[in-house]
């Protein structure tokens, strides 16, 4: 197996060919390999592997990659102060927004008073009319 | 919780000062500005306010809270994108950890977080929602592809995009040095 000091030293554009692959290759895989994302073929993983224990440029581009996803990490914790004003206009929009349902709500309650006062004032018009008509058909007979 | 599901104003007032640097920090993450981060916190949150008897108790208040503004910032970058874009599933939450509660990423946390937060308002914003919900929030690739209308595969490239662009801008390789621009650092916070 080749030394990884020895892989490094011969760079060219692309990389040098190492376990069939070039560093330009292998580069774009390692974004998706370094929170395990792999290959659909297991040959290419096995290559990549192989290029990675041998390649010193290759180890430091995926290092990076890992130093990346822990800060991208680390940021997860850290909580950054809201600008002055800005939770005061959430409560003030949410206050807006309680007497608005409030409103919407008296205006519901209106409107079942009236419907069902309606309701009523045609039952009993109903309720009249049959009366009426009873009593004048029992005048008839 | 319980008096703010029904209906207690005061009680969901609470409920927003507590959560609210947490839902601001995650909105400012998602947008990259503090204007639009505000904008989508205040939608988030009257959302909330709407949905409140939705919320099912099984998780916690900011994992729901959490997912809603997820919801408003790829609303936000839709509308200024014109991508349609569908809502989260309610089970899938977004992580909300606290540092205080896991000391090995405590001791992690020692890079400029000023420069990791300013290269990432730098990225174009299509790649800056997928990494930001995927490697600082935890969110499945599905979740995000679902929450962005596009397919997992198309939520993936883009990762790969971020991944490498803030690689080369963060920890470039001695032969990239070069060609990495400094990234100016932002007021964030």
């Amino acid at each position: 197996m080749r030394s990884a000091e020895l892989a490094v030293s011969d760079h060219g554009p692309s990389g040098r060919r190492i376990a069939g692959l070039t560093c330009v290759e292998v580069a774009e895989v390692l974004p998706g390999l370094v929170d395990g994302r792999t290959s659909r073929h297991r040959r290419e993983d096995r290559l990549v592997a192989r290029h990675l224990d041998q390649c010193l440029r290759c180890q430091a581009e995926i290092s990076g990659y890992r130093r990346l996803l822990k800060a991208l990490h680390a940021l997860r914790t850290e909580v950054l102060e809201p600008p002055g004003g800005a939770l005061t206009g959430v409560l003030a929009g949410l206050a807006a927004e309680a007497e608005r349902r409030a409103g919407r709500a008296l205006l519901r309650g209106h409107r079942v008073v009236y419907l069902s006062a309606v309701g009523v004032a045609a039952t009993a018009a109903g309720a009249g009319a049959a009366a009426v008509l009873v009593t004048r058909r029992r005048r008839l007979d | 919780m319980a008096r703010a599901r029904r209906g207690d104003g005061p009680a969901f007032d609470d409920l927003v000062r507590m959560t609210h640097p947490g839902a601001f920090t995650l909105a400012m993450r998602l947008m990259g500005d503090e204007d639009d981060a505000r904008d989508v916190v205040q939608d988030a949150y009257l959302r909330a306010f709407r949905g409140l008897k939705r919320f099912r108790g099984d998780a916690r208040f900011t994992t729901w809270l959490y997912r809603i503004v997820a919801n408003c910032a790829a609303t936000a970058q839709g509308r200024r994108g014109r991508h349609r874009h569908d809502e989260l599933p309610d089970d899938l939450g977004v992580a909300d950890d606290h540092l205080d509660r896991d000391p090995e990423r405590k001791a992690a946390a020692g890079f400029d977080r000023r420069r990791v937060q300013a290269a990432l308002a730098d990225l174009p914003e299509k790649l800056r929602l997928v990494i930001v919900l995927r490697d600082v929030y935890d969110l499945p690739h599905e979740a995000i592809a679902a929450q962005l209308g596009i397919s997992e595969t198309a939520a993936k490239v883009r990762l790969h995009r971020a991944r490498k662009r803030l690689r080369t801008v963060l920890f470039p390789l001695p032969e990239e040095m070069e060609d990495a621009t400094e990234v100016p650092i932002r007021a964030v916070g």
